[in-house]
Order: structure tokens, then C-alpha cells, then sequence
């Protein structure tokens, strides 16, 4: 945990009444402002003074980013929309519920009323070295104090370590991949849509951000397709306590199953690289597979592949690779 | 606009971390600046090869030189071209990142680096034994040419002194690309250790915060420096009254009048092998 200092920094806030005005305060302020959603990531940063902007723009005004509707088979969610509202809301659950039970593993009641889904994708990494201020390579130095022999990485990534090796803890993100969404992202320039996986940047294309977002743009809504509606989900999250913990790795899945036969997967693993990974090889290995336990092993061995430990997270590897089994499988309890 | 980039360290102590990118805009600008104001001198200079009159005079005194005169030879060739190479590839994968152009740059860059530094260590065991070793460098004999030079250029006269295979300005130009290629090669060995490479286990304990800092520094002033010496090669590569020398770093010869016209025989003797 950062050091709490609740001393909250002088800045100038904008509190925009709709998107237009949001995108033209982030147009002209550029890199020097800060997007507040739900502030549950945002104050702990500002008030440990271990970022400082000049602007904030609350968007806790703006209607047109909340809310969730159907659009042709699938949904439509607004950024600033609750994860409360997420595991409420009966269309979530009954097409999509791997949304709906990640969203439910989030933090605790009093932080999912508050959180929202674009918040939830696009927070920051939770490393203590980068939390608490110190100047590694995300922060714009030239180190990671978490990738040396000495250093205490028990949460650390096992995958695509390169020079950084923090993890992304969005539990929303991997289920979001597993249902193929899109992300919309505007700006005063107009908009583009990105796929769930590209939206997430590992340290060799971007070290110093998790998303894709550039200045100036904003994360507005998250479409699903109807393409994994009603697929067979499987969901699971492992954390050291069960309420208010981020995830140590968390798992999502997606399957069409026909028969006893897995037509297609979607797989994506969360916490083990800084960025939500969607296991590819896994899901080409496993289509027209049946569902068992042997493939379920061997998804599991190749999900794991070029996994490197580091001091003290070793035990993130059988853990994935028990995880990603665990998916292809299916277990009862787990499943929806 | 900013030069250098500080952190803090665990202890709370102020650190270097790199130099402030802004420089690269910086040497980006005063690299074009100096394309243009040459480009427009040059407008008015003139060409200061030797008359036709006096190269005709010299042709028929050295009949025995032949037609065409090797001015590199093949190694030294392909050491240019695959030092060029290295260089726009740590160009390109050092500054695209900083402007914006996301990819996974650095397997790439310490690629080209190790490729760059190969080449830096061929190309000093080749000139030293191979070639004409002392040609390149200057001294105290190059003063009253820089003299005479300077004065037949203000009088607008081609009567200036030529010289041997490389010009001095060349020759400056060799000197101050020593400077920075040593430094920046010789710093990139030591940050490769920072990152995960198959050659040697990764340390980066082996230096303390504030070296490593000034490291980073030395590397990125280097890279700077490098964008604006790369535009003015590049451009005097590429001008019109140069372009005879640019294809002899392809083809590896220049015409016997060429080299009548441009060089003294006396202080580039051609028949003596180098």
C-alpha cells in the first residue's frame, strides 16, 4: 500500500455536463489532465500526491456514458456505469453472466456501487514500487525495482515481462476479452473502436501506459457482440482474501460446446502479465477438441508456456496453468 | 525546454534518469536549420574542384594512373552500409517510441546496437592494419590548409589548397562520430544489462542510481547528437557536387578526373596502394 497522506493536491476541476464538452476539456488540456469515474483508483493517487495535474474532469455528470442497452442481440454499456449495475442487471446475467460474476469479484459492495466498468478496465497497475512514487520505467525512470534479485514480486508477472513486470488487476477485462467486446474510444477528433485485447498495452509497446488511450481521448462504452451470448462461461478468480482483494490470477472463459465438443473458446487470463492476455494458442488448440480432462491438461501445459518466474511468484505458474484446466473443464461450482 | 529528466530513488534522494526528450525536437530543428543555411550558401559558392585546364594538364602528366581509382574497397563498403543500417535501425527504434509510434522497440534496438558495436570493432582493426591508419585523423599540419581554405572561400576563388583522400571538414566530421559512436556504443554495452537478453544474466544492481543516471544521460545525449550528424551525412551524401564520392561508397571507385580534380596526388598517392 501506498503511503496515505489524504492530502489532496491543488488542481482546477471541470464537472462537464455532456461528452462534448468532456472531449473538448481533454482536447485542450491534453496530457496535463486527469479522467475521474468513480475516483477509486484517482484518489489514492492524488491524495498520496504521487501523480499531480494541473486539471481534473470529473465525468459524474454526463448521462450519456452510463447505463446499459441491448443493440442487436448484445449490450451496450456505458463507461461510467456502476459494477453494482453490471451484477444487477438481468440482461448480464442472463446472456452474459461471466460479466456479471467477474464485476461481482471486484473489491467490495461499497467500492462496486461506486467503481465503474470503464474504470475498472482502464486502472492502473498496482505495483508498490510504482505506487508509492518511486522512478521506474512506468513512471518515466529507468528501472523496475520489482525485476531484480532482491525485490519483493510475489504479485508480479510470470508472462511478457520486459523491463516492467507489473500486472494489470482489472477483473472485468479478461471476461470483456472472453466476450469479444469492443471498446469505444472518442475524442474531439471523432471516434474509433477497438478490440477488448488490443485496448490493453504490455510494457514493450507502451511502458509508461496500460491503455491505449492516447491524449485527449476517452473511453465512452463497451459494446458485446451477441456472438458469446449464451456460451457455456467459466469464470474464476484467486485472491489471498475472499472480499476487497485484487486478483492473484483470474481466469475467464467462453465456450460453444456442442455435444460434448468444444466448437469454439474464447480464453483469456488476467494478472499475470501487465496486460490481460488472451490465450490464442490455448483456444486453437482446443476447438473440436471434447471437453475432458486430457484436453483440459493439455491447455493447461500450453497455456504456461514461456512463463518465467521471479523470486517470489513461481507459485502464479501451476496456478494458471490449474486455472486455465480448471476453464476447459468446467466445474460445477464455478461455472454459469 | 527542458535538458535533463530527474526521479527519486527508494531513499527520497533526487536522481538523473535521462535527458528530456524535448532535445530530440531540439536536434531534429537544428538539424534541418543547418540543411537549409548550407543548401542556400551553396547557392552562391562555388564548386572548388581544380579548373579544366589544369586537370588536363595534370590526365596527360599521369596517363599511367588508372581509368578508374578504388577509393574503397569492398569491406570497407559493406562496414559502411552495415554501420548505416544499425544506425537508422537504433535511430528508428530509440525515437519513433518518443513521437508517438508504438511497437516493441528494444529487442530491436540492442540488436542493431550489438550489430553497430560488431561493426565499430571491425572498422578499427580494419583501418588500422588494412588501411591508410593516420588519413583520417587531424593535426597541426591541417591549420594553415584551414587557412588557406577559408581565405580562397571568402575571395570566392577555387584556388584553395586540395586535399588528400579525405577533406577535413570529412575528417571532423570522422572525429566527432568517434566521439559519439564510442560513447554511445560503450554505454548501450552497460545498459544491457538492464534488460532480459539470451547473452548474459541480467544485473541492474552493478551500477548505483546516480551512475546509472548519468549513463542514461551520456546514451541519450549521444542518440541526439547522432539525429543531427545523420542529417548533415545524409545531405552531403546526397548533394549534387558530392554524389561522385557517394557512389564510390557503392560501386568502391572513382574516375581518374575525379580524382585529379578533387585530391592532391601528393598528399593521396594512389599508385602507393591505399
Amino acid at each position: 500500500m501506498a503511503v496515505i497522506r489524504d492530502m489532496m493536491p491543488v488542481f482546477e476541476l471541470f464537472q462537464p455536463a455532456s461528452l462534448e464538452d468532456a472531449l473538448a476539456l481533454l482536447d485542450q488540456h491534453k496530457s496535463d489532465v486527469w479522467v475521474l469515474g468513480g475516483g477509486m483508483d484517482s484518489f489514492d493517487w492524488l491524495k498520496d500526491r504521487t501523480k499531480r495535474v494541473s486539471t481534473v474532469v470529473d465525468l459524474s455528470q454526463i448521462s450519456d456514458l452510463r447505463g446499459i442497452k441491448e443493440v442487436n442481440g448484445g449490450l451496450e454499456i456505458g463507461a461510467m456505469t456502476t459494477l453494482t449495475e453490471i451484477v444487477n442487471n438481468p440482461v448480464v446475467k442472463a446472456k452474459f453472466g461471466i460479466l456479471a460474476e467477474a464485476a461481482e469479484m471486484v473489491a467490495s459492495p461499497q467500492i462496486r456501487n461506486q467503481a465503474t466498468l470503464g474504470g475498472n478496465v482502464s486502472q492502473d497497475t498496482r505495483c508498490w514500487y510504482y505506487r508509492s512514487g518511486w522512478s521506474c520505467y512506468r513512471a518515466g525512470g529507468n528501472i523496475c525495482y520489482a525485476d531484480t534479485p532482491t525485490a519483493i514480486n510475489r504479485e508480479h508477472a510470470i508472462l511478457q515481462q520486459d523491463r516492467c513486470v507489473a500486472v494489470s488487476p482489472s477483473d472485468t477485462a479478461p471476461a470483456l476479452i472472453a466476450l469479444d467486446a469492443e471498446f469505444v474510444i472518442k475524442s474531439a477528433g471523432g471516434e474509433r473502436v477497438v478490440k477488448a485485447e488490443d485496448y490493453f498495452l504490455g510494457p514493450q509497446i507502451d511502458i509508461m501506459h496500460m491503455t491505449a488511450l492516447q491524449p485527449g481521448e476517452l473511453l465512452t462504452a463497451i459494446r458485446i457482440p451477441a456472438t458469446m451470448a449464451n456460451a457455456s462461461f467459466y469464470w474464476e478468480k484467486v485472491r489471498d482474501r475472499n472480499v476487497w482483494d485484487f486478483p492473484l490470477v483470474n481466469v475467464a472463459a467462453a465456450m460453444k460446446v456442442s455435444g460434448n465438443t468444444i466448437s469454439e473458446a474464447r480464453l483469456a487470463v488476467g494478472a499475470v502479465a501487465a496486460r490481460p492476455l488472451r490465450l490464442t494458442a490455448v483456444e486453437a488448440a482446443v476447438a473440436g477438441k471434447p471437453r475432458t480432462e486430457e484436453t483440459a491438461s493439455a491447455a493447461g501445459e500450453l497455456a504456461i508456456q514461456g512463463a518465467v518466474a521471479l523470486r517470489y511468484n513461481a507459485y502464479k505458474i501451476p496456478l494458471m496453468r490449474n486455472l486455465v484446466k480448471r476453464a476447459i473443464r468446467g466445474n460445477a461450482q464455478a461455472t454459469t | 525546454m527542458d535538458f535533463l529528466t530527474w526521479g527519486r530513488n527508494p531513499w527520497g534522494q533526487r536522481i538523473l534518469t535521462h535527458i528530456s526528450w524535448d532535445l530530440f525536437w531540439a536536434a531534429l530543428f537544428a538539424g534541418v536549420i543547418f540543411l537549409v543555411a548550407h543548401a542556400s550558401y551553396m547557392i552562391l559558392s562555388s564548386n572548388r574542384k581544380r579548373g579544366k585546364a589544369e586537370t588536363d594538364a595534370l590526365e596527360a602528366a599521369n596517363k599511367d594512373l588508372p581509368e578508374m581509382i578504388t577509393r574503397h574497397s569492398f569491406m570497407a563498403r559493406v562496414f559502411h552500409w552495415v554501420m548505416a543500417f544499425s544506425m537508422f535501425a537504433l535511430l528508428l527504434t530509440a525515437f519513433l517510441p518518443i513521437v508517438g509510434i508504438r511497437f516493441a522497440w528494444v529487442e530491436w534496438h540492442w540488436m542493431a546496437g550489438l550489430l553497430l558495436t560488431a561493426s565499430i570493432i571491425y572498422h578499427i582493426i580494419h583501418a588500422t592494419f588494412f588501411m591508410d591508419f593516420w588519413s583520417i585523423w587531424i593535426g597541426p599540419k591541417d591549420i594553415p590548409d584551414f587557412r588557406a581554405e577559408m581565405a580562397a572561400e571568402l575571395a570566392g576563388s577555387d584556388d584553395g589548397p586540395k586535399t588528400g583522400k579525405y577533406p577535413l571538414g570529412n575528417r571532423l566530421y570522422h572525429l566527432a562520430l568517434v566521439v559519439v559512436g564510442l560513447s554511445v556504443s560503450i554505454s548501450g554495452m552497460v545498459m544491457m544489462s538492464r534488460v532480459r537478453q539470451p547473452i548474459f544474466e541480467r544485473n541492474p544492481y552493478i551500477l548505483a542510481d546516480t551512475t546509472w543516471g548519468f549513463t542514461y544521460v551520456l546514451h541519450g545525449a549521444c542518440g541526439i547528437a547522432l539525429v543531427g550528424l545523420v542529417i548533415a551525412h545524409v545531405y552531403f551524401a546526397l548533394r549534387p557536387e558530392k554524389f561522385w564520392i557517394t557512389k564510390a561508397m557503392v560501386f568502391g571507385t572513382i574516375t581518374r578526373r575525379q580524382y585529379l580534380e578533387h585530391h592532391d596526388p601528393r598528399r593521396w598517392n594512389v599508385k602507393a596502394g591505399r
